[in-house]
C-alpha cells in the first residue's frame, strides 16, 4: 500500500531519484553488517581473519553451524531463551490484553494515575533500573533462575503493551461490549467472546514486542544469570569471546541462528503489524 | 409481555450533572412508546437506565412488576437495538443472531429454528453466511433487529436505530419496525430525536427536555393539545408559528390584528401559537393580507413564508393555490385552533 502511494505520486524524476537513492543507501547500510555476519559464519576455520569482501567466501562451509547445533551448550541456551521469551510473551499478552481493556473501557479511582505511572516507568533507561531490579530479585532469592528474569522482562515490557492494547480497545465502540452484555454475557464473557477476537492485531503486536524484548536482551540477563547452564542465547554467544581467542565462526553462526526465530515470527506476523500500528490512529 | 414503570427516576453524574430529573413514566403492556427530545435531553440515558447499562441514582424502575434497579442487563429480559448496530464484526449474520441464545445455553435446534424464523421475517435468509461488513446499512440494521427478536424478550429498547440510514431507507425501516411491533405484540420503547418518527410510530410519545418529561400522551393529543411552548414547537413540521401579543378578556392582539377568541383570558402578555395549516387563504373574510417572501412547493401542498407582526411565519396551503413570491395574499386564521402560552412560564393558557 505504501509502495502504491509512492508510485502514484506525481513527483519530479529528480525527487523520485533522490528518494530512491536515500532508501537504497540506508538499505545497504542496514544489510551490510548482516551480510558480513553471514559471510563470517560460512568461512572455514583458517580464514577467519580474511579481508576478502566476497559474500560467499572461498571454500564456504557450514562447519560452524554443524558445530553449534551439535554442541549441547548452544542447544541448552536456545532452550533457555525459548522458555524465558515464551513465558514473557504469554504473560505479556494475557496481562496486557486484560489490563488494557480495563484502562480503556472502565472508570475507576486511580485510572488516570495508573496510566501515567505506567508511562513514567518507560522513561527511565533500562540501565538505571538495573540495580534496583537486581536488589529486588536478589531479595526474592530469584538470582540465577528463569523466574527472576521473566519477572524483570515482563515488568519492563508490560507498560508499553498495556498502552498498546488500551489504544486499540479505544477504537472498538463501547456498544459492542454493551450489546454482548444485553445478549446475556458477563463482563468477562463479553470481553473474551466479542472484544478479544477483534483485538487480534493488537495482540499480535503485543506478542511480538514481548517476545523480541526478551529474546535479544543482554544486560539484565548478564546480571541475573550466573550459571552458564542457565544462560540465554545472547549471554551464551558472548561465551565464544574468550580472553585468549574469539571463535568468530561460531559467534557469527550463533548470531544468525539467534535472529532466525525473530525474522520468521516477524514475517508471519508483519501483515497484522503494519495494519495494527495504523489502526490505533483512526477511529472507524 | 410486560409493562415498564419508572418512578421518580433520577440520574446524576459525578454528583454534579443532573441529567434525568424525577422522571415518572408508565409504559403499558404491548405499547409502542417513543421517547423524543432534542439531543442532550437525556432520552438515551433514560433508555440505558432501563436497559441496565447505566446506574439509577434514585427512584425505581419496574419491569413486569419487579424492581430491576440492581439487576444486571442480562436478567432484565430486555433486548436493545443500538444506533450503530453494534453487530459482532467477526461473526456471520447467523452467529450474530444466535449469540444471545448460545450464551443463554439454548438447545441447538431451538436456536436454529428461532434464527431461521427471524431471518425469514426480516428477509435475511440468503445473507445468513455473510459477515456484517458485506451488508448494506439497512441489512445491518435488520440483523440488529433479528438479534433482538430471536430472544423473545419482554421489552424491546431502540436507541435511535434509524439515524444512521439515508432518508428513504429510514422511512422504509420505520414501517418495518411498526409492522414488527404489530406482529410481535411486545412492549417497545423507542428513542429518537426525529419528531416525525415519533409521530408516525408511537402509540404514545413522551417528550423529554433537559431531563424532564414535558408531556406524555398520544401523538394526536401532543399535536393538538400541547401542554407548553416547547412541546408545541417541537411536535409538527413545519413547526408551530409563535407571535408575541397581548390578551384581554375574549380578544387577543398582535401587530395590527385583533381577534376574538371563543373564551376568556385575564389581561396579560401572551405568546400566540398558530399551526401553519391554520392560516387559510380566504379572499372573502380575511384577517390580514401578507406579502409572500418564499414559496416552497411540496407537491401536494405549498409552504408560504411571510412576516406577521414582526415574526417570520409559515403557512401550509393546498397546492391548488397558485401563489408567487411577492403576491399579496389574504389569510384567515382558524381562531378556534389558536394556542396561547405564558411568555414567562411557557405554560399553556387555556381558554
Amino acid at each position: 500500500m505504501r509502495y502504491d502511494s509512492l508510485m502514484r505520486r506525481k513527483d519530479s524524476p529528480i525527487k523520485l531519484a533522490l528518494i530512491y537513492a536515500f532508501l537504497i543507501v540506508f538499505t545497504l547500510a542496514t544489510l551490510y553488517p548482516v551480510s558480513r555476519v553471514i559471510t563470517i559464519s560460512l568461512r572455514p576455520g583458517d580464514r577467519l581473519l580474511s579481508t576478502s569482501l566476497a559474500i560467499i567466501p572461498e571454500g564456504a562451509t557450514l562447519e560452524s553451524y554443524r558445530k553449534l547445533l551439535t554442541d549441547g551448550r548452544f542447544l541448552r541456551w536456545m532452550f533457555n531463551s525459548l522458555v524465558v521469551s515464551g513465558t514473557v510473551t504469554v504473560t505479556g499478552v494475557v496481562l496486557a490484553s486484560m489490563a488494557g481493556y480495563i484502562f480503556s473501557k472502565y472508570n475507576f479511582v486511580g485510572k488516570k494515575f495508573g496510566l501515567i505511572a505506567l508511562l513514567t516507568t518507560q522513561m527511565f533507561p533500562a540501565t538505571m533500573l538495573l540495580l534496583p531490579m537486581y536488589i529486588m530479585i536478589a531479595k526474592l532469592g530469584l538470582i540465577n533462575s528463569y523466574l527472576g528474569l521473566i519477572i524483570i522482562y515482563s515488568a519492563t515490557a508490560l507498560p508499553f503493551c498495556i498502552w498498546q492494547m488500551k489504544g486499540y480497545y479505544d477504537t472498538i465502540p463501547n456498544s459492542l461490549h454493551e450489546a454482548a452484555i444485553i445478549d446475556g454475557c458477563s463482563h468477562f464473557q463479553a470481553f473474551y467472546k466479542v472484544i478479544l477476537p477483534l483485538a487480534a492485531p493488537a495482540l499480535v503486536i503485543t506478542a511480538l514486542f514481548s517476545f523480541m524484548s526478551a529474546w535479544s536482551e543482554y544486560i539484565v540477563a548478564a546480571q541475573v544469570l550466573q550459571d552458564p547452564e542457565m544462560f540465554t542465547l545472547p549471554l551464551g554467544l558472548k561465551q565464544f569471546q574468550s580472553n585468549m581467542a574469539t571463535e568468530w565462526g561460531l559467534y557469527a553462526a550463533g548470531s544468525v541462528i539467534v535472529s532466525v526465530p525473530v525474522v520468521i515470527l516477524f514475517i508471519i506476523l508483519s501483515r497484522w503489524l503494519v495494519s495494527g500500528l495504523t489502526l490505533g490512529s483512526v477511529k472507524e | 409481555m410486560a409493562e415498564v414503570f419508572l418512578e421518580k427516576v433520577n440520574k446524576i453524574y459525578d454528583n454534579k450533572v443532573h441529567v434525568i430529573k424525577d422522571v415518572t413514566l408508565d409504559v403499558k403492556d404491548r405499547e409502542f412508546l417513543v421517547l423524543v427530545g432534542p439531543s442532550g435531553c437525556g432520552k438515551s440515558t433514560l433508555l440505558r437506565m432501563i436497559a441496565g447499562l447505566e446506574d439509577v441514582t434514585s427512584g425505581k424502575i419496574y419491569i413486569d412488576g419487579r424492581v430491576v434497579n440492581d439487576l444486571p442487563p442480562k436478567d432484565r429480559d430486555i433486548a436493545m437495538v443500538f444506533q450503530n448496530y453494534a453487530l459482532y464484526p467477526h461473526m456471520t449474520v447467523y452467529e450474530n443472531m444466535a449469540f444471545g441464545l448460545k450464551v443463554r445455553k439454548f438447545p441447538k435446534d431451538e436456536i436454529d429454528r428461532r434464527v431461521r424464523e427471524a431471518a425469514q421475517t426480516l428477509g435475511l435468509t440468503e445473507y445468513l453466511d455473510h459477515k456484517p461488513r458485506q451488508l448494506s446499512g439497512g441489512q445491518r440494521q435488520r440483523v440488529a433487529l433479528g438479534r433482538a427478536i430471536v430472544r423473545h424478550p419482554k421489552v424491546f429498547l431502540f436507541d435511535e436505530p434509524l439515524s444512521n440510514l439515508d432518508a428513504k431507507l429510514r422511512v422504509h425501516m420505520r414501517t418495518e419496525i411498526s409492522k414488527l411491533h404489530h406482529r410481535l405484540q411486545t412492549t417497545m420503547i423507542y428513542v429518537t430525536h426525529d419528531q416525525v418518527e415519533a409521530m408516525t410510530m408511537g402509540d404514545r410519545i413522551a417528550v423529554l427536555r433537559d431531563g424532564i418529561i414535558q408531556q406524555h400522551d398520544t401523538p394526536l393529543k401532543l399535536y393538538n393539545d400541547p401542554e407548553n411552548l416547547f412541546v408545541a414547537g417541537f411536535i409538527g413540521s413545519p413547526s408551530m408559528n409563535f407571535i408575541r401579543g397581548t390578551a384581554q378578556e375574549n380578544t387577543i392582539k398582535f401587530g395590527e390584528i385583533t381577534l376574538n377568541i371563543p373564551g376568556r383570558v385575564p389581561r396579560q402578555d401572551v405568546i400566540i401559537g398558530i399551526r401553519p395549516e391554520h392560516f387559510v387563504i380566504d379572499p372573502e373574510k380575511p384577517h390580514f393580507a401578507a406579502h409572500i417572501e418564499v414559496v416552497e412547493p411540496m407537491g401536494n401542498e405549498i409552504f408560504l413564508y411571510f412576516t406577521l407582526a414582526g415574526e417570520q411565519v409559515v403557512a401550509r396551503v393546498p397546492a391548488t393555490h397558485n401563489v408567487r413570491v411577492g403576491d399579496r395574499v389574504p389569510f384567515r386564521i382558524v381562531v378556534e385552533q389558536i394556542k396561547l402560552f405564558d411568555p414567562d412560564t411557557e405554560k399553556r393558557i387555556r381558554f
